[in-house]
């Protein structure tokens, strides 16, 4: 079937490249949720700030030299937005909208975006990493964490698939 | 010779820019891939489209080899670069709750904020979606740290657990992939797809 977007294998060894690029040059992978992370850190440490000195979780990124938003992986999103919107704007795909299935409301769409990005928050929190953080770079680097993550990631994806299929098809 | 910055062959003032430059690679390739859409990405769990499936193992194939013969050739040190430490009890029920995350929201981060970036709004509420879920696991820390701690393991490789070389390990995972992107194919070819 024709399609509009580029060649799956291609796009697959250009993101190994740049994934490698990453390892070569700064010695560690790609990452997404490590970047929203630091973005929760920070605004939890402008609104309260005795509150992250004090918890076990935030304390290990804020305090004395410390700026949560100074780090890599921060950096690295606000160039996936930038190499995103560049390729959609290069490829004419630029549009607000609500993607969907045509069988379900643009509400029910949106609902269910939240609720999934909430499991997904949480979960890339408690995993140590998500899709790209834990599973690509750590299976790249050979790590068991890598290949855990992505074996729990899509075998539960797998498994729920028939209980949302009014969602996608 | 690398990893460069670790080595300060290349300044740490640095580290940053390359991982803006870095990223917009990232999000290029992931928007080109089709990665935007999230009726794409869920089409991996349907079979009629197997993009993710293709994209992803390409990807960490050729990252994977990509590793090995830099290190063969002596332009990487391996051992100073990062590899994420396992704890496998939080690992294997945090992929499980970021899994049920992908089905029910059809986006992973990294896919969210590239589609956002080409005005997804779905996308965008899935975002707010993961800041709230990170705010809940870090107020609920302290009832979370026995299990998040536990089962770990340290930064442990798949070739040390079975007692086998780093090319033998990418040459199964290649060798599983074509088996896996062969399934995909016939699984398209079952599921025809529109296009979005």
């Amino acid at each position: 079937m024709k399609t509009k977007y580029m060649n799956p294998y291609l796009a697959g060894v250009l993101l190994g490249l740049v994934l490698l690029m990453a390892f070569f040059f700064s010695g560690r992978g790609l990452g997404a949720s490590g970047a929203v992370k630091s973005v929760v850190v920070a605004a939890v440490d402008v609104v309260a700030p005795e509150h992250t000195a004090n918890s076990g979780y935030y304390s290990k990124y804020v305090g004395e030299g410390k700026s949560p938003m100074k780090a890599w992986l921060v950096f690295e999103m606000i160039g996936v937005l930038v190499g995103g919107f560049l390729s959609g704007a290069f490829s004419g795909r630029l549009k607000w909208k609500v993607e969907h299935f045509p069988g379900i409301t643009a509400n029910r769409r949106l609902i269910f975006a939240g609720m999934g990005g909430i499991l997904f928050g949480f979960g890339s929190q408690l995993g140590r990493g998500c899709t790209s953080g834990s599973a690509l770079t750590g299976m790249a680097s050979l790590s068991v964490a890598g290949f855990v993550s992505m074996m729990a990631i899509f075998g539960t994806a797998f498994a729920l698939a028939f209980f949302l299929r009014k969602n996608w098809i | 010779m690398g990893p460069l910055v670790p080595q300060e062959i290349i300044g740490a003032d640095w580290n940053l820019f390359i991982a803006f430059v870095i990223g917009i690679g990232f999000g290029f390739v992931l928007e080109q891939a089709g990665f935007s859409s999230s009726r794409k990405l869920a089409g991996m769990f349907y079979g009629y489209d197997t993009v993710v499936l293709k994209v992803f193992f390409t990807a960490a194939i050729t990252a994977m080899l990509g590793l090995l013969f830099f290190s063969l050739f002596g332009w990487i040190d391996l051992n100073l670069i990062y590899v994420n430490p396992t704890f496998l009890g939080s690992a294997i029920v945090g992929g499980i709750i970021m899994g049920a995350g992908f089905i029910i929201g059809g986006f992973c981060p990294g896919t969210s904020v590239c589609a956002a970036a080409i005005g997804k709004i779905d996308a965008m509420i899935f975002i707010g979606g993961i800041v709230l879920g990170i705010f809940f696991f870090a107020e609920g820390y302290p009832l979370l740290k026995d299990f998040y701690m536990s089962g770990s393991m340290g930064p442990l490789k798949v070739s040390d657990v079975f007692g086998i070389s780093g090319g033998v390990l990418a040459l199964i995972v290649i060798i599983v992939a074509l088996l896996m992107f062969k399934l995909g194919e016939l699984a398209e070819k079952r599921w025809p797809r529109e296009e979005y």
